[in-house]
């Protein structure tokens, strides 16, 4: 029993992990652009698609370094084409233009790579199990918790310490002042729009390790995603964080106990989480609301 | 200079209402006349009654995002439970086409009264992203629950029962003129009661809420208590059409409560035009003959729905009867 809870919580935390890098991106873009990015998930299949095409030219490692920046270029021409005449309009109209190019992105992989599941191959040394008690423990698994870890802690030491993210977190409080201190708002909204289609383009290039390539793979870790935002409270990265590993690890849990309700779980917990703190856990009131 | 103003609005006053006397009659006209001038363009009438249906399910999502100026992306969740509602009570309930469409209606929209209340405080993106993730909720509802729902098959094994009316029983399950007039009767209805509800001083709180919440609010009026009711009542219309949506295909598919479904609907008002009462039908007349067409010409026609939606939202922000007002007053 232990070991099965073990091994659920675990899975909990490696999918919660996911979530975390996918919903970072997500909120990134949501806080300062106050775009809901639909595509999102589209970006993320294109970056696991990118990687699986470059795999047999550049090996693993460089198909998962060069991935995420093609991806990130894909989206800054998107961002500077089609997303950046919407901005200072009503959000209807980005989240209309984003969901339209979520179905293009889905069909679009599809007519390039086939309707088919593809492999993502990882290298041998990390595909076994580290022991025979944790078998559930690959070395692939940890390599991307690991990787997940690095890239949050970057990311968050970037925003901390560096100018542009600075200026991304003042963005994010008031743009209108950020602007009027002389910043090039266009230029760090498309920094961050960047950055947040690189962290997804991330997401794919590891999910394809883990589950294999799909032209729906992106459709399906979207609305986590949300949740995790919803949960940890718009406005706050660090309540992204917590946000998508709760989640993960609910669904992980009630996987043990009652197997049918593991999906629906992260939806209870949303309710209960807007009863009770409608900001989310660690929201800010009048953030977005 | 004056006078002459005074003298000219009356005239103005009526000659707009004389227009808008004949616009009404002719969009009534087209749609009574639908199933004789179709075949000519080559529709057919089971088209036509989908077109009602959507687009009844469009003006109930513009009746929020339009006139109220509140993103729902969730909206399929309440279509989708009228659809279910209507088609359990059909195959485990009793035979009556009437009673399945109150059934249908009563719970996608008390389901929506009750989530509502929960999310009513929350704004713009938020509350759309909130909508987005409870609206998925029904839609694992359905997919899991197969012993009851039939999961992702959908729902089967029911069909509308004829109408009986006293005095004579109309054929509806196989005369699909007379099921298209059916609906009909019943799209003139809810959208009698949705301008009736715009046209009274409620009607007018739902503007003054869009073009100004604060103003609204410092104005007396109870914001989120005429947001709720305005979103409960739109989950009504929504249900009711969604209910019409089962009896059309004889059949409820987990798909349509699921969010690109509620992003086809928002996409319909606004590709017609959220700020007209009428915009919606029109968008949904459009988007339901261009997805047939598309839909026949290739597999990969989403790829051209997710191209309509990029297209709608840079070239015609305003809709098709906006877009043509302006061309009209330029």
């Amino acid at each position: 029993m232990t070991q099965l809870i073990l091994f659920n919580v675990t899975n909990g935390l490696i999918i919660g992990a996911f979530y975390v890098l996918m919903a970072i991106g997500l909120s990134l873009i949501l806080n300062l652009s106050n775009v809901i990015n639909f595509a999102h998930g589209g970006f993320l299949v294109v970056g696991g698609y990118l990687a699986y095409t470059l795999e047999p030219y550049l090996g693993f490692w460089g198909a998962l370094l060069a991935s995420p920046f093609l991806t990130a270029i894909l989206g800054l021409a998107i961002e500077r084409v089609l997303i950046r005449p919407l901005y200072g309009r009503d959000p209807l109209y980005s989240l209309l233009l984003t969901f339209g190019l979520a179905f293009m992105f889905e069909d679009g992989t599809r007519f390039i790579w086939g309707a088919q599941g593809k492999p993502f191959t990882v290298p041998d040394f990390m595909a076994q199990s580290l022991s025979t008690e944790f078998f559930f423990l690959t070395g692939y698994r940890l390599f991307m918790v690991a990787m997940v870890a690095v890239t949050v802690t970057l990311l968050f030491l970037l925003l901390r310490f560096t100018r542009a993210g600075i200026r991304i977190r003042a963005g994010t409080l008031d743009l209108d002042t950020v602007s009027a201190l002389g910043v090039n708002v266009r230029g760090l909204r498309s920094l961050n729009f960047g950055v947040g289609i690189f962290l997804a383009g991330l997401s794919g290039v590891l999910a394809g390790g883990q589950l294999g390539l799909e032209p729906t793979m992106g459709a399906g870790l979207l609305m986590p995603s949300f949740i995790a935002i919803i949960v940890g409270g718009v406005g706050s990265l660090i309540g992204t964080l917590v946000g998508g590993l709760l989640i993960g690890v609910a669904s992980g849990l009630t996987a043990v106990l009652l197997p049918s309700a593991s999906e629906a779980v992260i939806y209870v917990l949303m309710a209960v989480v807007l009863l009770i703190r409608p900001r989310g856990l660690f929201g800010e009131e009048g953030m977005l609301t | 200079m004056t006078a002459a103003v005074d003298k000219a609005a009356p005239v103005a006053a009526n000659r707009e209402r004389a227009r808008s006397l004949a616009m009404l009659a002719a969009i009534w006209g087209v749609l009574a006349l639908a199933p004789f001038w179709m075949p000519y363009l080559g529709g057919y009438t089971a088209l036509g009654t989908r077109v009602l249906v959507l687009g009844l399910g469009a003006m109930a999502v513009n009746f929020l995002l339009g006139f109220t100026g509140v993103l729902s992306f969730g909206h399929a969740a309440w279509f989708g439970l009228g659809a279910y509602g209507c088609g359990l009570f059909l195959k485990f309930i009793a035979h009556s086409t009437p009673l399945s469409i109150v059934a249908g209606t009563l719970l996608g929209g008390v389901m929506g009264a009750i989530l509502g209340a929960l999310i009513v405080r929350r704004r713009g993106v938020y509350f759309a992203m909130v909508t987005i993730a409870f609206g998925q909720v029904f839609y694992y509802i359905a997919f899991q629950w197969s012993s009851l729902t039939g999961g992702d098959d959908g729902l089967r094994g029911f069909q509308r029962a004829p109408l009986d009316l006293g005095f004579t029983t109309v054929d509806i399950l196989y005369n699909s003129t007379a099921f298209y007039y059916f609906v009909l009767i019943c799209f003139a209805a809810a959208a009698a009661v949705m301008g009736f509800i715009l046209r009274s001083p409620f009607g007018r709180t739902m503007l003054a809420i869009r073009e100004n919440e604060r103003r609204a609010r410092f104005l007396g009026i109870p914001i989120e208590l005429h947001i709720w009711i305005v979103f409960t009542l739109s989950c009504f219309f929504m249900a009711f059409a969604g209910s019409l949506y089962a009896l059309v295909n004889n059949f409820a598919d987990p798909l349509g409560l699921h969010y690109s479904q509620s992003g086809n609907f928002v996409i319909m008002a606004v590709l017609g035009g959220m700020r007209k009462f009428w915009g919606p039908l029109l968008g949904a007349a459009v988007f339901v003959v261009l997805q047939d067409y598309v839909s026949s010409l290739t597999v990969n026609w989403q790829f051209f729905i997710g191209l309509l939606f990029v297209v709608v939202v840079l070239f015609f922000p305003r809709g098709l009867l906006g877009f043509f007002q302006q061309r009209v007053q330029s």
